[in-house]
C-alpha cells in the first residue's frame, strides 16, 4: 500500500482522498462495468490467506472468534474488489470490543487482528499500542485530555488496544477524570474511523457494566466479540502446542494425568484457562528439573524432553 | 498590500503543499525516524529562530495522521501565523533539523 490515506474533513463530500480510492489507484485505473474479478487472487495478493491460516492453526478453539474475523476479512476484500469498480461505501467502522475470561487470548487475538486489517489495507501499520487506564487518565484536571490524546496519537494508523477497559470508568466517584478519557476516545473513534481502530478488552460481566454506565460507547462498537472458556480438550491441545513449541512432550502416563490436573483445576477458583495451562507447565518443567538433578548420573536427549508423571503429581491440585 | 511570498525551508518555491502532500513529507520524515514538531510565529523572516511551539516534539509518533492532525489544529488555533513543521533527525552525529517546510501561510 502507497497511497497515504487522508481522512476526508467532516462534512465533506465529494473528491476526497480516503485509503479505498488509493487502493484503487494502486491497482490501476478503475475497472469497466462488464468486467470481472477473481476474488481467490485478490486474496492471494493482500496476502490475507496466510493471517487467517495462522489464526486457526496457532489458537486452538475460540470458534466465534475466528468466524467473525473470518467475516471482517471477507467484508474488507470485498470493499476492496468494489473499490476497484469505483462503487464506493462508507468506510466499515472496525472497533471492536473482546471479552472473556482470562487467558482466552483476548491479546493474541488482538495482535492478529492488527495484522489482518494491516495486510487487506485496512490499517497503514500492523502495530498494536496496548495502554491501560494509567496511560490514558490523568491525575489532576487538565493532564487527561492531552494524555490520552498521546496515546491516541502514538497509535494512529494502527490498533490502540485498551486492556482492562472497564477501569476507565468508575461509577463510585463521579470526579474521576475517567469519563473525561472516554469522551475524547468517543470522538476520536467516531472522527477517526480510516486511521485508528479501538479495541476495547475486558472482563465479561465487568465490561456489561461498563458499558451500561457509557451507552453511547457500547453503539460506536461494531463488533462486540465474546471468547468463550476452553473446553478440557481444548486446553490440552493448547498444552501440546506449548510444550511443542518449547520442545518438550509428556509421557504417556503424564499425558493422562496432566488430563486429571486439568479437570480438576478447572473447578478451582482462579482459573485462568490458556495462562493456567502456561502456568502449569512452568511447574512441571521446574519439578523435572529438580528432578533431573537430583538422580544425577547420564541422561539422554530423550530424558531431557520428557515431563514425566511425576512432575505434574506433585502439584498442590492432587493433594487438596 | 501585496508582499512577496515568504520562502523558507524545503518547498518553499513551490505552490503551497496540500495536505495529502504534507502527509507524505511526514511519512518519509517518521519513516526515517525522525521526531516531527509543530512551530508557529508571526514574524517569519530568517533570522528568527524563536518560533513557538504547538505541543511538544512529537516522539515515537509512527504514523503521519497523527502529526498532519496536529498541524490543522494548529492551523485553527493560528490561521493568521506562518507554520512550520520541522523534523529532527536524532542519531548520532547528526542531531538535527534534517527538514524543515512551512505548512500555512497566512492570507
Amino acid at each position: 500500500m502507497t497511497g497515504f490515506a487522508l481522512r476526508p474533513p467532516a462534512g465533506a463530500n465529494g473528491e476526497t482522498i480516503n485509503s479505498r480510492s488509493a487502493v484503487a489507484q494502486a491497482a490501476g485505473e478503475l475497472l469497466p462495468d462488464d468486467a470481472t474479478v477473481d476474488l481467490a487472487a485478490e486474496r492471494t495478493v493482500a496476502g490475507v490467506d496466510r493471517v487467517l491460516d495462522a489464526l486457526d492453526g496457532d489458537l486452538i478453539g475460540l470458534a466465534p472468534v475466528k468466524t467473525r474475523v473470518r467475516e471482517i476479512a471477507a467484508l474488507l476484500l470485498v470493499d476492496r474488489v468494489r473499490a476497484r469498480f469505483g462503487l464506493s461505501a462508507q468506510q466499515p467502522s472496525l472497533h471492536m470490543c473482546f471479552t472473556g475470561n482470562p487467558g482466552t487470548g483476548k491479546t493474541t487475538v488482538a495482535l492478529r487482528m492488527a495484522e489482518l486489517l494491516h495486510r487487506l489495507g485496512y490499517l497503514r501499520t500492523n502495530k498494536v499500542v496496548s495502554v491501560t487506564r494509567d496511560d490514558l487518565v490523568g491525575q489532576y484536571v487538565g493532564h487527561t485530555a492531552p494524555k490520552t490524546k498521546e496515546a491516541l496519537k502514538r497509535a494512529m494508523g494502527g490498533v490502540l488496544f485498551i486492556d482492562e477497559a472497564y477501569y476507565l470508568y468508575r461509577a463510585e466517584n463521579e470526579r474521576d477524570y475517567g469519563s473525561e478519557a472516554i469522551e475524547i476516545l468517543l470522538q476520536y473513534m467516531e472522527n477517526h474511523r480510516d486511521d485508528l481502530v479501538v479495541i476495547l478488552a475486558g472482563y465479561a460481566d465487568r465490561m456489561e457494566a461498563f458499558f451500561g454506565s457509557n451507552p453511547g460507547m457500547s453503539s460506536r462498537i461494531a463488533h462486540h466479540l465474546e471468547f468463550p472458556d476452553y473446553s478440557l480438550d481444548e486446553l490440552a491441545a493448547i498444552a501440546a502446542l506449548m510444550l511443542d513449541s518449547q520442545r518438550y512432550r509428556l509421557s504417556d502416563e503424564a499425558a493422562v494425568t496432566f488430563r486429571d490436573y486439568l479437570t480438576r483445576r478447572m473447578t478451582q477458583p482462579r482459573f485462568a484457562n490458556a495462562r493456567s495451562v502456561r502456568n502449569a507447565l512452568e511447574r512441571a518443567r521446574l519439578r523435572q528439573a529438580g528432578r533431573l538433578v537430583a538422580t544425577g548420573g547420564p541422561l539422554s536427549k530423550d530424558d531431557l524432553i520428557r515431563l514425566e508423571q511425576a512432575d505434574f503429581l506433585a502439584s498442590r491440585v492432587f493433594h487438596g | 498590500m501585496t508582499t512577496a511570498k515568504i520562502t523558507q525551508g524545503s518547498f518553499s518555491y513551490l505552490p503551497d503543499l496540500t495536505d495529502e502532500e504534507i502527509g507524505l513529507q511526514l511519512r518519509y520524515a517518521l519513516g526515517n525516524g525522525w521526531a516531527v514538531s509543530v512551530e508557529h510565529t508571526d514574524d517569519p523572516r530568517p533570522r528568527n529562530n524563536y518560533w513557538d511551539m504547538w505541543g511538544l516534539p512529537m516522539f515515537d509518533l509512527i504514523d503521519p495522521a497523527a502529526a498532519l492532525l496536529e498541524v490543522s489544529e494548529c492551523r485553527r488555533a493560528y490561521p493568521g501565523r506562518y507554520i512550520r513543521v520541522s523534523a529532527y533527525d536524532a542519531t548520532h552525529g547528526r542531531q538535527t533539523t534534517a527538514m524543515s517546510f512551512l505548512v500555512n501561510r497566512p492570507e
